[in-house]
């Protein structure tokens, strides 16, 4: 057989291309040019500098909240709470930042990320818990906990932080941003901030933790047999709920870092944010390792910042790179297919082992 | 208010929101019998809201009254159609059902929303709907004292129709050939491979049916809530279905009871303030509580999930 890793950079590869070229099918059907909304849409994602700033502030989030996802999946979870995490983090970093506004700078900030991050984690630690005691699916839990947190939080907003009758907290002060003026002249007053970097070192840190960490191996034993793991002696309940703690600690990252690098406040939102499904899909696509998951994030955030620049050019709905999105992770799915097409390709070609 | 007024608008208004989870919670259960997970309910919501909306602008003026009805029978046509591509994603390219399920999330709005500003001029919703479901009172039935006033007065037509579909899936599904046989490829497909049951053909069964029921009860959603489609037309109700089905132990009439008692939690902000005693409660606690409520009954009465046996595994037939 070829090599896991090889045929996992070509499906998705293939299924990239695949999904690009089923937008151009719906593009033309509706009579629009495919080709122009493309080059609109590179254009608009990678085209200046100030573009690749946006492209790469909105891929911060996608990293992040699929790390999280790829680690809960890992050992087995299914956390689809991904936005209810980055919603209470995101709430929790801006209270820190508005309640403690006179401490120093930097104190300020990892206070901030780290009440947020701690409060994603334990948001999505209880449906660890449930789990490993009472056996609860960590489906629903998850499900439930994400329109707790939404409703929750839309009513700590508007009666505890939003002026009477207004719908968005106060702005943090500058220096608990995670903005800063040098990153924003480098790329061209875009919101690029310190999170890129943030999330770039937490994919490394995940990494060496899933790669070269007892803890870490545990939680992918228990993901691949569940059974051989407990004759291991590895305790299973200890994995679920580290597994889930962590992985809600990167949804909710993710909301820290958005909250404080580019809202820089809190509003009430009417539904749930996309990002928890967004990152679902960055982490499918990378097939859940974390150096894909750099890449595929930054594709997606290129498809929706570069999308925005579609309906700007042309009347093609931005919706479009959405259905290419969907059509990306539908052919990821089906990878089976490619690796019958593709397997005998390399065969061929000679690639063994 | 007096208690008869309240009664009758709890039980109504409960009905009007619990029809749309009932059909989709009863539909992931033929799924999931038949051993395909179907968490796309969500996106099958969608695109049976969706179409039904379109179908009810186009020929509102055709059908008359009858028109929302005839929506819900292509928003669940439309709804199968769409579910077809989890069907040969799962069944026949042997995809992680996850996936090809959050596929259908991820696609449905997407697509519809694509399709309604070209349909409806860039704009990101449809108009409003001519001719909805309104209410309905049960001739005769309504004469009944006391009972007739607050179960057959004024109610929601449809939720019945769904209850009825909730008995008909457990007849369908638990005491006949063609339920026995659905529900065998979910438990163990080699086994009812060996018996000669063509274990594809009942998969696609269940996953069609998913999305027809699926279909339906997006339709009904936009038929007799909403009234309009847009992104926001379905926020979250096909989940809520899934826990339901889940919370209903993969029974069809365990679905229907935890998809009603999902319609009560829901109505609960809405009709708080016409109750003595709950008007001065603030609505978080009503919105919040049929989350909670749903987390703590798993914990204490169910326990560890029963799922049928073969659910989320491929069937590769020379493997097994």
């Amino acid at each position: 057989m070829i090599k896991q890793r090889y045929s996992g950079l070509a499906v998705a590869l293939c299924a990239i291309l695949a999904g690009l070229i089923v937008g151009s099918i719906v593009m033309l059907a509706f009579g629009y040019s495919p080709v122009q909304n493309y080059i609109n849409l590179f254009d608009g994602a990678f085209g200046d500098i100030y573009s690749i700033g946006e492209t790469l502030r909105n891929a911060t989030p996608l990293m992040l909240t699929g790390l999280g996802f790829s680690i809960a999946s890992k050992a087995g979870f299914f956390n689809i709470g991904g936005s209810g995490q980055y919603l209470v983090a995101w709430f929790g970093s801006i209270v820190f930042a508005l309640q403690f506004k006179e401490l120093p700078g930097w104190l300020l900030i990892i206070g901030a990320i780290v009440v947020g991050s701690l409060l994603g984690g334990i948001w999505s630690w209880i449906a660890g818990v449930l789990r490993a005691y009472c056996g609860t699916s960590e489906v629903i839990t998850t499900i439930m906990l994400n329109y707790i947190a939404l409703y929750f939080v839309n009513f700590a907003v508007k009666n505890w932080l939003a002026a009477k009758g207004a719908d968005s907290s106060a702005n943090i002060v500058q220096k608990a941003s995670l903005r800063t003026p040098w990153l924003e002249k480098l790329t061209n007053n875009s919101t690029f901030n310190w999170g890129f970097v943030i999330a770039l070192i937490l994919i490394i840190l995940t990494w060496l933790y899933m790669t070269k960490t007892k803890s870490g191996f545990e939680i992918q034993a228990v993901g691949l047999n569940p059974q051989a793991s407990k004759y291991a002696g590895i305790n299973a309940k200890k994995t679920i709920m580290i597994a889930m703690l962590l992985s809600g600690v990167l949804a909710g990252l993710a909301g820290s870092v958005d909250g404080l690098g580019n809202y820089q406040n809190i509003s009430v939102s009417n539904s749930l944010p996309n990002i928890g499904f967004d990152g679902m899909a960055v982490a499918l696509l990378a097939n859940e390792h974390p150096i894909g998951i750099i890449f595929a994030a930054i594709l997606f955030s290129g498809l929706q910042v570069g999308g925005l620049s579609i309906s700007v050019y042309s009347t093609t709905p931005t919706e479009i790179v959405d259905i290419v999105i969907a059509s990306i992770i539908f052919f990821v799915g089906i990878r089976y297919l490619f690796e019958r097409l593709i397997t005998p390709l390399l065969a061929q070609r000679g690639v063994k082992n | 208010m007096s208690t008869m007024m309240i009664l009758m608008t709890v039980f109504s208004t409960t009905l009007v929101y619990a029809a749309p989870l009932i059909f989709t919670a009863i539909g992931g259960a033929f799924s999931e019998h038949s051993g395909i997970i179907n968490v796309g309910l969500e996106g099958i919501m969608i695109v049976g809201a969706f179409s039904a909306t379109v179908f009810n602008l186009a020929f509102g003026k055709v059908f008359g009254g009858l028109t929302p009805w005839l929506a819900l029978i292509i928003g669940g046509v439309i709804g199968l159609i769409f579910t077809l591509l989890h069907a040969v994603a799962t069944i026949t390219l042997r995809a992680n059902h996850i996936i090809s399920g959050t596929v259908l999330n991820l696609l449905a709005p997407a697509l519809c929303v694509f399709l309604t500003r070209i349909f409806y001029h860039g704009h990101g919703q449809t108009p409003i709907i001519d001719e909805s479901i309104g209410n309905f009172s049960f001739p005769g039935l309504d004469k009944i004292p006391f009972l007739g006033a607050i179960f057959f007065t004024k109610t929601s037509l449809v939720a019945y129709v769904a209850v009825l579909i909730g008995v008909i899936s457990w007849f369908g599904l638990y005491k006949t050939n063609i339920g026995l046989r659905l529900r065998s490829v979910g438990e163990n497909p080699a086994a009812a491979d060996t018996l000669g049951i063509n274990v594809s053909w009942y998969r696609y069964l269940g996953v069609m049916i998913s999305g027809l029921l699926g279909g339906i009860g997006g339709a009904v959603m936009s038929q007799s809530i909403t009234l309009n489609f847009s992104v926001s037309t379905i926020s979250g109700q096909g989940f809520m279905a899934l826990a339901a089905m889940i919370f209903g132990k993969w029974h069809p009439l365990g679905a229907t009871g935890a998809a009603i008692f999902f319609g009560l939690a829901q109505s609960l902000p809405i009709i708080s303030g016409y109750i003595p005693g709950l008007k001065n409660i603030n609505d978080v606690w009503f919105q919040v509580a049929p989350y909670v409520i749903t987390i703590v009954i798993l914990v204490i009465f169910l326990g560890k999930a029963v799922a049928p046996a073969a659910d989320g595994i491929n069937y590769i037939k020379n493997r097994a």
